[in-house]
């Protein structure tokens, strides 16, 4: 659904984005990490048509950014770092303006508006103008604007910033039923839970490349190692690490309790947890220690 | 890719497009009593004052009788402009309002995502812009003529109502389309509002000028002055055009009016071969180099020039052919000039004339470095015309005392060979290469090198001129002013002399 082989931005002696590489399949949601300024916006931009590439090129459902600009704007919905609102307008004129810029129809604008006004819990503002909305709302009405005309790839760049914990949940759910439509989807975003739970893949960006790009387990196996498993036991581990050192690599241990990694979970844990048994030391948890994708991106982002 | 339900059908015209955009925007100042009030008070207040005004001051002149009643006939319609020009300065607060307050308020950038042209948005912004305070001016018009028909009976003739309507039109098109430029260079209304005071100084003085002709009765200088508004406004909407695009808009995160940058990309422009000057990122400096700025950028930047050499040459080619006309349309009487048996001190005595330069290499040399420089200062401002007109002016001087001294019975070809030819050879070329330079920073503003913004095509042309002119147009001026000053002289004294 969305192409780019190369994809360049300099403005004067400063590149923005530095021969981007990227093929986004339909239905899928891509999440774009990365610090203030390292390209995650001018990336959007020449996605969405709105800036031209000087290198490199970017086609959305096969269409060019450059050459096909209007269908691909037709074809894309965004929603911009700020909202933007006109704000002595009320939302359903505002839409209604938007909609016709779309090409929609007055049935097509009246009848998508009221869908979505509801679906994200504007319906009962209508009489108030948007300078009247809540931060929140604003935020609302604006993925409103970019969703208005149903397109087949979203750009949002960071779509809960500034939402009560209700509203963010809202809009995430929004992102998941796009998935589900078989909506495309690139995520930019600061928040790395909101990420890990959408995005069916991760783009770490600085300095206008890509640093990693894979799902959040692809990322966190390539760059935290292999994982590590805490076990704990009912007894002392007295005499029993020489005999697991062949087996898995031990990270840290204390009297009852071990940690170690194995790239092979599934084919050594139950050998181990075997082996505990038959030396008589029962075991009463083995679980995976959690590895956040913070870590992940700060060590990237580190580097 | 299956198109989803919603997808609208583009099918619409561009106006179409623009007047969707244009609704809105008229909606919105309509929404705004900052706006409305002051517009209100101008359509239908202040032209009945004016009125007022118009038949207290009509009757006070009147009083006196005589040749005074000239201004009392020519009072109403000079009113009659301002009552129409006072609701079009408002066109300049929305038009900054529309296009830099946008992009301060970060709504501009979901226009930009829509599907439509940068020429609609253009297109659409500039309406909303211009019709509602031409609206109130052309309402305010109607106001202060039904004012004056019902007080004094009076109104106006159809060539000067035609006038005014064009002025006010034509100056309401000059402030919208120049605040679209001043918006292009800046991301704040604040830095707007400062720097269209480059649009506000030019207006005030075009008034004050129309006042002038109005009082004086000069209807064929206005019409002239509707047409070259006419043209100055082709030429801003062109670089409006070029300025106001997504490339541009967001590429300009805050006001790059930076001293420092600015310098650091005319250096850049500056020592760099002219080739690697003109690419779009470049803005390294080069290392200084004299022989290669003679043996390869010089003759680079002529050849990249040719169209305003030509375009010089043809200018003083037709100037010198009206200097010719002239001469032809108003010969000068028998003998008074005096060409035979010139005195040996006729040199000497020149410098007592005091609008010339002293006539040594000294005073020659930088008249004509003054002058150049004169050129290409006001060809920033003109769009290069006046730098053109400049050095029109002595090539028409040159073709209309030619001919006079033919008409006089003296041998034209002599007299250029004496008089111009020793020093001209080498001022004339100078004085071209100068002038086509200052012409192409003027022209950068509207038509900027390809793929330089405005600034970017802006700086290389100045530094493009500043190369020419220190290393190419002052030493064959300095070289011109000596040959004048010392053998030019001996020259026409040997085939002038006499005494």
């Amino acid at each position: 659904m969305i192409e780019t082989a190369g994809l360049t931005k300099q403005f004067g002696d400063f590149t923005a984005v530095d021969g981007i590489h990227l093929a986004v399949r339909e239905g899928e949601v891509l999440a774009l990490l990365g610090p203030n300024g390292a390209g995650k916006t001018t990336t959007v931009r020449m996605l969405a048509s709105i800036l031209k590439p000087t290198g490199g090129w970017a086609r959305i459902a096969g269409y060019d950014t450059v050459r096909d600009a209007k269908v691909v704007r037709q074809l894309v919905g965004l929603l911009t770092e700020f909202p933007g609102l006109y704000l002595r307008m009320r939302a359903l004129d505002y839409l209604d303006f938007f909609g016709q810029l779309q090409g929609l129809s007055r049935a097509q604008r009246s009848e998508r508006s009221e869908y979505l006004l509801r679906r994200f819990e504007l319906w009962d503002a209508l009489d108030k103008r948007a300078g009247e909305y809540s931060k929140g709302m604003r935020q609302k009405l604006a993925l409103v604007r970019a969703m208005l005309h149903d397109p087949q790839a979203l750009f949002l760049d960071e779509p809960t910033s500034a939402m009560d914990p209700h509203s963010a949940k809202l809009v995430r759910d929004a992102i998941l039923e796009l998935r589900r439509d078989r909506r495309t989807v690139i995520l930019c975003t600061h928040n790395l839970t909101e990420a890990e739970l959408l995005a069916d893949r991760i783009a770490i960006i600085r300095r206008g490349r890509i640093l990693a790009l894979g799902t959040p387990a692809e990322l966190k196996a390539r760059l935290l190692g292999d994982p590590v498993l805490e076990l704990r036991l009912a007894g002392p581990l007295d005499g029993l690490l020489a005999d697991l050192q062949g087996l898995v690599t031990i990270e840290d241990h204390g009297d009852t309790w071990l940690r170690y990694r194995t790239a092979e979970p599934d084919r050594i844990n139950p050998r181990l947890v075997q082996r505990l048994a038959e030396r008589g030391a029962p075991v009463v948890t083995l679980s995976e220690v959690p590895r956040s994708l913070e870590d992940v991106y700060l060590r990237i982002v580190n580097e | 890719m299956a198109v989803t339900s919603f997808q609208g059908r583009l099918g619409r015209s561009s106006l179409s497009t623009a007047l969707i955009i244009t609704r809105r925007e008229l909606r919105d100042s309509l929404r705004d009593w900052r706006i409305i009030v002051p517009i209100l008070i101008l359509t239908l207040i202040f032209p009945f004052l004016m009125d007022f005004t118009a038949t207290a001051a009509r009757n006070f002149v009147l009083r006196y009788g005589g040749a005074n009643a000239i201004i009392a006939e020519r009072l109403n319609p000079f009113l009659l402009m301002i009552v129409g020009f006072f609701p079009i300065s408002f066109s300049l607060v929305i038009a900054l309002e529309t296009f830099v307050g946008e992009k301060e308020r970060n709504s501009l950038e979901p226009l930009l995502s829509m599907p439509i042209s940068d020429g609609e948005l253009y297109l659409g912004k500039m309406l909303s812009a211009l019709l509602l305070p031409l609206g109130a001016s052309y309402l305010g018009i109607v106001a202060y003529l039904t004012g004056l028909y019902v007080g004094q009976g009076w109104l106006p003739e159809i060539a000067v109502l035609s006038q005014v309507v064009l002025l006010t039109t034509a100056e309401a098109l000059v402030m919208v389309s120049g605040a679209v430029v001043v918006s292009s260079q800046t991301t704040s209304v604040r830095a707007a509002n400062l720097l269209a005071s480059f649009i506000i100084i030019p207006m005030a003085l075009l008034i004050q000028a129309e006042s002038v002709l109005m009082f004086w009765g000069q209807d064929e200088v206005i019409w002239w002055i509707i047409a070259g508004l006419l043209v100055v406004d082709l030429i801003l909407v062109r670089m409006g055009m070029r300025t106001f695009n997504r490339e541009e808009i967001l590429a300009k995160e805050m006001d790059d009016l930076n001293p420092k940058t600015i310098w650091r990309d005319f250096w850049g422009y500056f020592s760099s071969p002219p080739r690697l000057a003109a690419q779009r990122n470049h803005t390294a400096s080069a290392r200084f180099d004299l022989l290669r700025i003679y043996t390869h950028d010089i003759p680079t930047l002529l050849k990249t020039h040719g169209l305003p050499l030509a375009v010089v040459l043809m200018a003083l080619a037709g100037a010198s052919l009206l200097g010719v006309f002239y001469a032809a349309r108003f010969p000068l009487p028998a003998g008074s000039i005096q060409l035979d048996n010139l005195p040996t001190d006729a040199f000497e005595r020149l410098p007592n004339v005091e609008f010339l330069p002293h006539f040594s290499t000294t005073g020659i040399f930088f008249n004509n470095v003054r002058a150049v420089m004169l050129a290409a200062v006001l060809g920033i401002f003109s769009f290069g015309v006046l730098a053109l007109i400049l050095l029109m002016i002595p090539l028409a001087m040159v073709g209309f005392f030619t001919f006079e001294i033919s008409l006089l019975g003296y041998n034209p070809w002599v007299f250029v060979m004496a008089f111009l030819l020793p020093h001209g050879m080498i001022e004339l070329p100078a004085a071209i290469i100068g002038t086509a330079f200052a012409l192409r920073i003027g022209a950068a503003l509207v038509s900027p090198p390809m793929g330089l913004d405005v600034g970017q095509g802006f700086l290389l042309a100045l530094a493009n001129f500043c190369k020419i002119f220190v290393f190419l147009v002052i030493p064959l001026l300095l070289i011109a002013a000596f040959v004048e000053a010392n053998l030019t002289p001996q020259i026409v004294l040997a085939l002038y002399g006499g005494r």
